[in-house]
């Protein structure tokens, strides 16, 4: 099997899921081996997921938590004012 | 990540995949859905406040996906206490054969379009419409190399907010199965569920998400690193560039 840049883009999610059949990841790999502009896409795709997957990245509001909590206390209080 | 019992021990894989060990993730589930029917028998059984301790592990997840959606903190903090609310007042309808934390999130996608329609004019795609969106072939940044830019850069303010425009960029259907799957670890069966659609859709439109991504991401990161250099000559002893 031999696949082109586009193949290979259009594989690339799954590929990083590791949800590829054997043959096709073989054959994505081959195309990577020799293909720099797509192992750099694939690289670059990878990092960039590594990158927003960090709790850095995006930080609750602060006091969400505590908000959150507060407001279903008041309604869990509430009801149980009623029974 | 949704909590601690949900996502242990990541590691990196040969090829650079983050990823669970093999046997940790199936179990930490488990373990969960137990910890999670406990609490709800109890909580159905009259023991209300433990619903505090059953949704606190979700409570970020909930957060990023009404804010997915709505795209603004108050909004999305709003519709995020009244998803916890509903779901409290609805607990008694949950059914065991999903896991209540993809319950959960499907109620805060709803509450958010909800609010969404109810707030400006309905903007969300038939299904139809979405399906013709998705059809077709996306290009990615097309680049000659790589350099790796290391999680420690995400001290800088500047890649933060980098990330999250580019997120804010994407459109909405995009947005919701990023944030779900590559944020909080959604797995792709759990995605689907909470945002009721088939797995084949939200596989289609995380590859859209991913490219746009690097599209919009890549060039600007490669033209960053003189400065991010600076950063881990320091910090790191230069050895990421």
């Amino acid at each position: 099997m031999v696949l082109n840049c586009k193949h290979v883009w259009a594989q690339i999610s799954d590929y990083i899921e590791g949800d590829v059949a054997p043959e096709l990841r073989e054959a994505i790999e081959e195309h990577l081996a020799h293909c720099r502009h797509c192992a750099a896409v694939l690289d670059s795709t990878r990092n960039i997921l590594i990158l927003i997957a960090d709790d850095r990245t995006f930080e609750l509001p602060v006091g969400y938590s505590d908000r959150l909590h507060a407001r279903l206390q008041e309604e869990i209080g509430s009801s149980e004012q009623l029974e | 990540m949704i909590s601690v019992e949900w996502c242990p021990d990541l590691e990196v894989t040969h090829d650079g995949l983050t990823t669970e060990s093999q046997s940790a993730r199936p179990a930490a589930a488990e373990s969960a859905a137990v910890r999670d029917a406990e609490l709800i028998r109890r909580i159905l059984g009259g023991k209300r406040e433990l619903f505090h301790e059953l949704v606190r592990p979700y409570e970020k997840a909930v957060y990023y996906a009404t804010f997915s959606i709505l795209q603004n903190q108050q909004d999305a903090e709003d519709a995020a206490q009244e998803t916890v609310l509903k779901a409290l007042k609805n607990l008694h309808s949950f059914r065991a054969e999903s896991k209540f934390s993809t319950w959960l999130i499907s109620i805060a996608v709803n509450e958010a379009r909800a609010r969404l329609r109810h707030d400006r004019v309905l903007k969300f795609e038939s299904v139809d419409q979405s399906q013709a969106e998705e059809d077709g072939s996306f290009t990615p940044a097309v680049i000659t190399d790589w350099r790796e830019v290391p999680l420690q850069a995400l001290e800088r303010k500047e890649l933060r907010e980098q990330l999250q425009k580019a997120i804010a960029s994407l459109p909405e259907i995009y947005r919701e199965v990023l944030l779900l799957r590559d944020v909080e670890e959604f797995n792709i069966a759990e995605t689907a569920a909470a945002l009721g659609v088939r797995e084949g859709v939200v596989k289609t439109r995380l590859l859209r998400a991913r490219l746009m991504m690097q599209k919009i991401l890549a060039p600007q990161l490669q033209s960053k690193k003189s400065g991010l250099f600076g950063l881990f000559r320091s910090k790191a002893g230069g050895s990421w560039f």
